[in-house]
């Protein structure tokens, strides 16, 4: 998938959090990371999850990153990074902390 | 193997957990889908029964609870049960018609942590609101509608769209839009219990639905990415079921305010079952080995045309509930199929509201709102609700 810079809301400082109305849990009868919201559920696979799990509202994309590479060393993982969080974003599971 | 055709290792696991805290409500919608006898059927579950009902569902991979009613806010223990469902991992939508709800309970439910709330309106303007649910609660549902949106849970709003309000979905749409909606639901009436008994004065006409569908979509478009809004056509005018419930017993769970367990919320109607109660068995043997959940599983139970249909995996031949209360029979096919043998029985229905509508022929009875008294006296008029044509 190809997001143009134009369309880009996330940058290396920008700072995530999982939206407040989904929820972002390990589902023990599913065997997989899913999110919840209103009419259901989504389950995601274990890299996006890897990814979600380190959205705190906290730490910013460059921090995410930084944490992935050192969970999985030599992986290139720049650009699925942010080309997951513009995606997510656009399914409405995470939005950039408010007064940024 | 049992005689129904399912292997009970292959059954899936109750998603969704309806949890029906209450048949008490002050509103008297004609269009409730509570069993008209619900006067009659007492003996609630305690906090403590579904706090155990909440854990084993839980246990068995039940993601999603939907608290309902009645009016689940009646339920001066919500608060609790809320936290409970929390606390087990559950994601909790609220469905109220937001009666009996103020600022403090919806901050002690967001304490709780409550993740949504529904709130359902009759219509769009106050008088007609008002008629509908037989209250004087339009008011009040814009204020509890704006404190939902305050304390940032996504708002659903629900319009149960029939033939009183549907010339007015313009106007429910232009308040969807003035409360900052993040969802609208035109849930269109479905015809159980009241519904069905009002369904001569609820059913819209054809004229009507051409009218309102592009109507609908127009207000689609024009929200895009900003609110989101769902429009179904009333099954009645489908030539094809809705694959009602995903299938009997395969991701929903009812449990009734009196701990009858149910695979959907208006199958406590149908003749021939016991349907279990959880006071006296536990979920896992309920959704499991109880014969009234295996009834409809599988494709073996089922009659002519489904049983040869290649579309069967699909819609798994439509709602039992409604095959029943049309023909008497709940294995047929859903009438509503234009293969069912008995899909004139839907299109009498569509050609008769027409000319009711058109004033040319009288409704055969008058509107009854749902509420103790009528509950009671449509009861004892007909001790179990007869299918309109005998078995
Ligand atoms: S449909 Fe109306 S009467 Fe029935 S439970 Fe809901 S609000 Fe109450
Ligand atoms: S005949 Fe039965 S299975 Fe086939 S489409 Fe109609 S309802 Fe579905």
């Amino acid at each position: 998938m190809e997001i143009k810079a134009t369309t880009r809301v996330y940058s290396a400082a920008t700072v995530p959090q999982i939206a407040p109305t989904k929820r972002f849990q390990w589902e023990e009868a599913q065997n997989c990371w899913v999110i919840l919201y209103p009419e259901g559920m989504i389950k995601l696979n274990s890299s996006s999850a890897e990814i979600m799990k380190r959205i705190d509202g906290r730490r910013s994309v460059a921090e995410i990153i930084a944490d992935l590479k050192q969970a999985y060393p030599g992986a290139e993982l720049d650009n699925d990074v942010y080309a997951f969080m513009e995606v997510a974003h656009e399914q409405q599971w995470i939005r950039p902390k408010p007064g940024q | 193997m049992s005689n129904s055709g399912y292997v009970p290792n292959l059954v899936n696991k109750p998603l969704w957990l309806l949890a029906e805290l209450t048949y008490a409500c002050p509103l008297q919608c004609p269009y409730c889908s509570n069993p008209i006898e619900f006067a009659k059927i007492k003996n609630e579950l305690s906090t403590e029964d579904w706090k155990r009902v909440l854990r084993e569902a839980r246990k068995m991979g039940a993601a999603q609870l939907g608290l309902s009613g009645g009016e689940p806010l009646v339920r001066q223990d919500l608060e609790e049960i809320i936290a409970e469902a929390r606390q087990l991992g559950f994601y909790t939508n609220l469905i109220t018609s937001g009666v009996g709800m103020d600022e403090k309970r919806i901050k002690a439910f967001r304490d709780a942590g409550l993740d949504h709330i529904q709130v359902s309106f009759q219509a769009s303007s106050e008088e007609l609101n008002n008629y509908i649910a037989g209250t004087d609660a339009f008011r009040h549902k814009i204020e509890m509608a704006k404190l939902v949106k305050k304390y940032e849970y996504p708002m659903v709003l629900c319009f149960v769209l029939h033939r009183q309000n549907i010339d007015q979905i313009g106007d429910v749409l232009e308040l969807a839009i003035k409360l900052d909606a993040d969802y609208v639901e035109l849930a269109t009436t479905q015809y159980y219990g009241w519904a069905y008994h009002n369904r001569e004065q609820l059913l819209p006409t054809r004229e009507q639905l051409a009218r309102a569908e592009p109507i609908a979509h127009q207000y689609q478009e024009k929200m895009k990415g900003k609110m989101r809004i769902f429009y179904v056509v009333p099954d009645y005018y489908e030539v094809r079921p809705k694959a009602c419930m995903n299938g009997w017993g395969a991701v929903f769970l009812t449990i009734a305010p009196d701990g009858t367990a149910l695979p959907c919320h208006a199958a406590r109607q149908l003749p021939g079952l016991e349907f279990p109660n959880v006071r006296n068995h536990s979920i896992e043997w309920i959704w499991s080995q109880s014969p009234d959940f295996n009834k409809f599983r599988g494709f073996e139970w089922m009659k002519e045309p489904c049983r040869s249909c290649p579309e069967k995996t699909r819609d798994f031949g439509g709602c039992r509930c409604q095959a029943y209360m049309l023909t008497g029979d709940a294995a047929n096919a859903d009438p509503v199929c234009d293969k069912s043998y008995h899909h004139h029985l839907i299109t009498e229905v569509i050609d008769r509201v027409g000319r009711i509508a058109a004033k040319k022929e009288d409704a055969p009875k008058p509107i009854v709102f749902r509420n103790p008294r009528t509950s009671k006296a449509l009861a004892d008029a007909r001790p179990a609700v007869k299918p309109a044509v005998p078995a």
